[in-house]
């Protein structure tokens, strides 16, 4: 949980005040008894330390594990057990600090009051560790929730200005120009090519997971348009078994990735560049591994914080609140960037 | 009879040119280059008198291109969207069409280019020149220098560079590889090079601050920059209050 560091503090300090006004009003109720106070001040330190071990204890459970709706009756066991621990220990130490037979009787005689009391606390300490973190976790998530949907807009936007992005709308017309001249057949091909691209990119809601296939499809035309702008130049490889075809992913999410191989590829290396997609399903992910070729000696490949890698990185968490999801490995001259998308 | 060269990545775009060069028979076109590396070669052998240039092309770029040439001829670029290049361009009255361009503006790009080779009047070295100035001061511009090692071509990222330092008429670019030359000046790399990155410590030298390991005192009022590499820059008075400056010390 990332709960700022500085409640912490702020909490510890309540904890170990709330501590403090325990074990003197402890003292105060023993020394009306009739005990001295050194006494009443032995016994209270002796009770009220495991009780605030106990706390601490419980508190802090709650903190990394919630327990579900159903394990509440879990909590209040676990309250009573060390309720009864914390009681045993008094009961079994004091003794041994041999204040006296009227006070070894007082002890045998409170155990009973002193079980519940420390019963309370620990109970009251559970309920309110409880409230207090499934309310942080619940602040988390809406925060996540709200960040989430802001990216997206942002991703709406840049895709956006990607399906306007000028270089490639313009070099497509300027190679819609030129087919235009020769292969009119190949230039209304094209025409639809790129109308059926810039479609896809407007109507996607960005919330609803889509299948592969139609993700792999909107790619495909993408890459049919470009291999006709660098001709030769670019071969493409798109595998993707029967399995993987329904498998689910948030849409245009790998646009921005076969957009970068495409630009490493073509403009970081002369030769022919083969761009390649992969996709497969290993145990309920869906792993989907784009590779393309770069230049080492010239290339710092996404150094740069643009869209491209930490975009998705950053969508992937704000969706499956994971950070672990985008690895990118560089062997030789070839650059692999593999995404985990993990399925419901 | 004027002889032009092709240099653009696309097949396409230079297809159209060949196709609307086709009324201009006395315009021909000796060879059509897919990048820059080929187009510094066919420059140099054939020596055209007019090129047409893309910007954007693999490994560098059509100014990179032509920072690397040692005559260059007259250009008309082709780009499709560089809103520095446009600006560039405009400042100097180079010539540029703009993807996808129809035949009248390239008709018009043409004829200006062949009522200038009449006239002769023209200084097309000066003004592409100029315009090589003007972008290499544009952002995105100075993340790598390209220099020439005798025909090869060779690309520094500016991570790699050590120090630059003055060389005759060149400057010289260290780097762990050893030392490059370009013709070109310290005030041009002064202004070029990202400021935070790049320090001039003294008249003949750049320092690139992550590389420095210490400094020490040397003689009055100097000092000396010690490199990684082991290098020993010697840091002026002024340099060091720059020094001083972009450390923030």
């Amino acid at each position: 949980m990332a709960v700022s560091a500085s409640i912490f503090t702020k909490l510890n300090m309540a904890f170990a005040a709330g501590g403090l006004a325990w074990a003197g009003l402890q003292a105060y109720v023993v020394h009306s008894f009739g005990f001295i106070w050194y006494v009443a001040i032995i016994d209270s330190v002796a009770s009220t330390l495991p009780l605030a071990a106990a706390c601490w204890l419980i508190n802090n459970n709650l903190r990394y594990y919630q327990p579900g709706k159903g394990s509440y009756i879990n909590l209040f066991f676990w309250c009573l057990a060390l309720a009864g621990a914390c009681t045993l220990l008094v009961r079994f130490t004091l003794p041994l600090f041999s204040i006296g037979k009227t006070y070894d009787v007082f002890l045998v005689q409170s155990t009973t009051l002193r079980f519940f009391t420390c019963f309370m606390a620990i109970g009251w300490m559970a309920m309110i560790s409880l409230i207090w973190y499934v309310q942080q976790d619940q602040k988390e998530n809406e925060k996540r929730k709200s960040e989430a949907e802001k990216l997206a807009r942002d991703a709406e936007l840049y895709n956006l200005r990607q399906q306007l992005q000028p270089h490639f709308l313009f070099n497509s017309l300027n190679s819609i120009n030129a087919l235009i001249g020769f292969k009119p057949d190949e230039a209304r091909k094209m025409i639809h090519q790129l109308s059926d691209f810039l479609r896809g990119t407007l109507n996607k809601d960005e919330q609803t997971l889509v299948p592969l296939c139609d993700e792999l499809k909107h790619l495909n035309l993408y890459l049919d348009i470009e291999k006709v702008r660098f001709g030769h130049r670019l071969q493409t490889e798109i595998s993707c078994d029967d399995k993987c075809k329904d498998a689910k992913l948030p849409p245009l999410l790998l646009q921005p990735l076969v957009e970068n191989a495409i630009k490493f590829g073509l403009y970081d290396t002369t030769g022919e560049v083969t761009v390649s997609i992969r996709a497969e399903i290993e145990d309920s992910y869906l792993l989907v591994m784009v590779q393309n070729p770069y230049d080492p000696q010239t290339a710092r490949p996404r150094q740069g914080t643009g869209f491209g890698v930490s975009g998705i990185q950053r969508r992937l968490y704000l969706l499956f609140a994971r950070n672990d999801l985008v690895e990118t490995f560089t062997n030789d001259d070839i650059f692999t960037i593999l995404i985990k998308i993990p399925q419901a | 009879m004027k002889r032009a060269l092709i240099i653009d990545d696309e097949p396409l775009a230079r297809m159209v040119v060949q196709e609307y060069l086709m009324p201009y028979t006395d315009i021909q076109v000796l060879q059509e280059c897919g990048d820059g590396f080929e187009g510094i070669k066919a420059i140099m052998q054939h020596q055209p008198d007019l090129i047409f240039l893309d910007v954007q092309m693999p490994k560098i770029n059509g100014f990179e291109m032509l920072e690397l040439v040692d005559q260059a001829p007259q250009v008309i670029f082709t780009t499709a969207f560089d809103e520095y290049a446009i600006k560039a361009f405009e400042a100097h009255a180079v010539d540029y069409l703009l993807k996808p361009f129809s035949r009248e503006r390239f008709n018009k790009a043409v004829d200006k280019f062949l009522a200038q080779s009449a006239a002769t009047s023209a200084q097309p070295q000066k003004q592409t020149e100029e315009l090589l100035e003007t972008v290499a001061q544009s952002p995105g511009q100075h993340e790598r220098i390209v220099v020439k090692t005798g025909t090869k071509v060779k690309i520094i990222p500016v991570q790699d560079v050590e120090y630059l330092s003055a060389d005759d008429d060149y400057v010289s670019i260290h780097t762990a590889e050893g030392a490059f030359l370009k013709n070109k000046t310290m005030s041009f790399f002064e202004q070029t090079l990202d400021a935070r990155q790049f320090v001039r410590v003294h008249r003949s030298y750049i320092i690139s601050i992550p590389q420095i390991t210490r400094i020490d005192p040397y003689e009055k009022d100097a000092h000396l920059a010690i490199l990684k590499s082991g290098a020993r820059i010697p840091v002026s008075r002024s340099g060091y209050a720059k020094l001083k400056q972009v450390l923030g010390l």
